[in-house]
């Protein structure tokens, strides 16, 4: 009961509980029997408050810390335990210089520049539409959207792969952007739904009120309102087309059509032991998605609770 | 919160009846023509959603019903229409009926394949939850140094997942991984990380959860924002303590974001390809194989790949999810959301 890992445990819980530190009073502790406020704690209870969520933190950031040391490391000392000893760059001249790997980014770029400015638009006017209007169709529409969302990509890849063969359009970025968007809308129009909904109409009568159509609506008054809605469906749809793995392999071969995601496996057969290329590919590949991260995600909690996650 | 597309027709719950009949405009009994009427009425909101019914209806519709077809005959590698040089080999795969499903269901590799997705997605989702609840609580305390905790505890999800798992895949590395090497130093046999079916189930599901905190976390932490905090004062001045304020007011207050959370991510826990294909590639033998990696290994993996297999696996998929579908209308129903 007094040791510090119990009053651990019961603070990850519930919050420092007074009635575990309150009878054994530690140095300064309250006096025993008063219920403590939510502002208060006792000095153990902040202790492990710390501990715990500097358990977290490290745990969370570990492994891609790791990946970030290891990419500075020569090749020969790719697993020793200590920080960088010998620091090199040789690991990113040669993924750089010697692999396809600049091509691949570049694949990776078109495709994800045109799912996400894509996708964004797209679910927006759906967003909109269903959050506004009522509309013959409106209901099979949602239901649509809402399974599609669960839509396990097993049942569906082989049929499309054949269709995209037939096509044409395997190997060929537009084949991955549309598949892509089909992934990427349904969600994304969830969410643009909740934040249109959050938007009031009395907004969209004042502007039909002053002569504007629909659209014009739409594009002027409203998407202006929904920016942080924006950004999170443009976030979520770069993920979504970055980080995609199953179809980008199967639907692109030969090494110069590949996206980043498949690149990185051929590299892993290729390279067996290499993994220092490997390190460094994989941190050049994660920088983009953070920078992104990062801008995007002071408006993640907005976005998410009001609208994917509707509360 | 909607409004009437056009000028005053068509009452919200006529358009809602409608039901299937988009396009249609079986609008009975009115005097410009159904059709005609319907446009005039509609047009707007049928431009708005028409992108997205085009790429579903050609990306996922068609696949859908080729899927489902194809999962009735027995389509494999050998007889599909291909070309070979300048060679075009007509298809000549049949059909053979439910066949396949009987084989499958009578088979023991799909109920294994099943169970061990229960648990995965059970594990997981549990997990995660619970983790994300703890951080959350922590995190929604008056405390030095929040926001570099937060970020710290968030960006997992800001990183690709394929390049994460590489990352857990050199952590986990039997001979040279950290991990291991630490369990060395502190004198304690390695551990098979991936090797042995138990230790791989384990450490998928770890690194799972591992991806998955984070969303969870973000999305607790803005419902438990949401409290108002008079309620918790009120309680306070009421006499309960921490635990029965968070058992009786916080708990009740984020129970519509949680049943929300925990159905998505139960949905893409049950879906998620990458961390299992990357990090075992089902692997080994087929312990650590769900149902989606499965059907994934059956048409592209195996040899000869068995299309028609793979299909049906995907409808059983598909049949499950729909059952995820419901529930989860269900829950949206229940806050409100009627549509």
């Amino acid at each position: 009961m007094t040791t510090m890992d119990t009053t651990k445990t019961t603070t990850a819980t519930t919050t420092p509980d007074p009635a575990t530190t309150a009878p054994v009073p530690p140095a300064g502790g309250g006096r025993p029997r008063r219920v403590r406020g939510r502002g208060e704690r006792g000095p153990l209870a902040s202790a492990a408050l710390h501990a715990g969520l500097l358990l977290a933190a490290v745990a969370a950031v570990f492994p891609p810390f790791w990946l970030l040391v290891t990419s500075f490391k020569p090749k020969t000392e790719t697993f020793t335990t200590s920080l960088v000893q010998n620091f090199t760059l040789e690991n990113y001249t040669h993924v750089l210089g010697d692999t396809y790997f600049l091509t691949w980014f570049w694949n990776s770029v078109v495709v994800v520049a045109a799912t996400t400015l894509l996708g964004v638009f797209i679910s927006a006017t759906t967003g909109y539409a269903v959050s506004r209007f009522r509309f013959p169709g409106m209901r099979p529409l949602m239901w649509t959207l809402l399974i599609t969302q669960m839509f396990p990509m097993a049942i569906l890849i082989v049929p499309l792969y054949n269709l995209m063969a037939q096509l044409g359009l395997l190997n060929q970025p537009v084949g991955l952007i549309i598949t892509y968007l089909t992934i990427a809308v349904p969600f994304c129009a969830w969410m643009m739904k909740g934040f249109f909904d959050t938007i009031p109409v009395s907004i969209d009568e004042s502007g039909r009120v002053d002569g504007l159509n629909p659209f014009g609506t739409f594009w002027r008054l409203i998407l202006p309102l929904a920016k942080p809605g924006l950004a999170v469906t443009g976030f979520y749809s770069f993920v979504t087309a970055w980080a995609e793995v199953a179809y980008a392999s199967a639907f692109m071969t030969g090494e110069e059509n590949l996206t980043l995601a498949g690149g990185l496996q051929t590299f892993v057969n290729q390279y067996v032991g290499d993994w220092g290329s490997m390190t460094a590919a994989a941190v050049i590949i994660a920088v983009p998605a953070a920078i992104v991260f990062g801008i995007a995600q002071r408006h993640l909690v907005a976005g998410l609770t009001s609208g994917a996650v509707k509360s | 919160m909607a409004v009437e597309t056009g000028q005053s027709v068509a009452p919200a719950a006529g358009g809602d009846a409608r039901g299937r009949g988009r396009g249609t405009g079986e609008k009975s009994s009115k005097v410009p023509g159904p059709l005609r009427r319907a446009m005039a009425t509609h047009w707007y909101a049928w431009a708005m959603v028409a992108p997205v019914v085009i790429v579903i209806g050609v990306i996922i519709g068609y696949p859908l019903f080729r899927g489902v077809w194809l999962s009735l005959t027995d389509a494999d590698e050998a007889n599909v229409a291909r070309t070979i040089g300048v060679n075009e080999i007509e298809a000549t795969y049949e059909f053979i009926g439910l066949e396949n499903y009987r084989a499958i269901l009578t088979d023991n590799v799909f109920w294994d394949r099943l169970g061990w997705t229960v648990l995965w997605t059970v594990g997981c989702v549990s997990v995660t939850f619970l983790l994300g609840l703890v951080l959350a609580t922590m995190l929604n305390r008056k405390l030095r140094g929040r926001a570099v905790y937060r970020i710290a505890i968030i960006l997992p999800w800001g990183i690709p997942a394929f390049v994460s798992v590489f990352a857990w895949q050199m952590l986990f590395n039997e001979k040279n991984g950290i991990l291991n090497r630490i369990l060395e130093g502190g004198g304690i046999e390695g551990v098979p990380w991936l090797g042995d079916p138990t230790w791989a189930k384990i450490s998928v599901i770890a690194v799972n959860v591992w991806l998955g905190v984070p969303f969870m976390l973000v999305a607790l932490l803005g419902a438990l924002q949401s409290i108002p905090s008079e309620l918790l004062e009120a309680a306070e001045v009421d006499g309960a303590n921490a635990w029965q304020r968070f058992r009786n007011v916080t708990l009740p207050g984020i129970r519509s974001v949680s049943s929300t959370v925990v159905l998505l991510s139960t949905i893409w826990t049950f879906n998620m390809f990458p961390v299992i294909y990357l990090l075992t590639r089902g692997g080994p033998g087929d312990s650590t194989e769900i149902l989606v990696t499965y059907a994934y290994r059956l048409s592209f993996l195996n040899s000869p790949r068995d299309f028609a297999t793979s299909a049906a696996w995907g409808v059983l998929i598909l049949l499950l999810l729909m059952l995820f579908a419901v529930f989860y209308r269900r829950s949206l129903r229940k806050q409100g959301e009627v549509w």
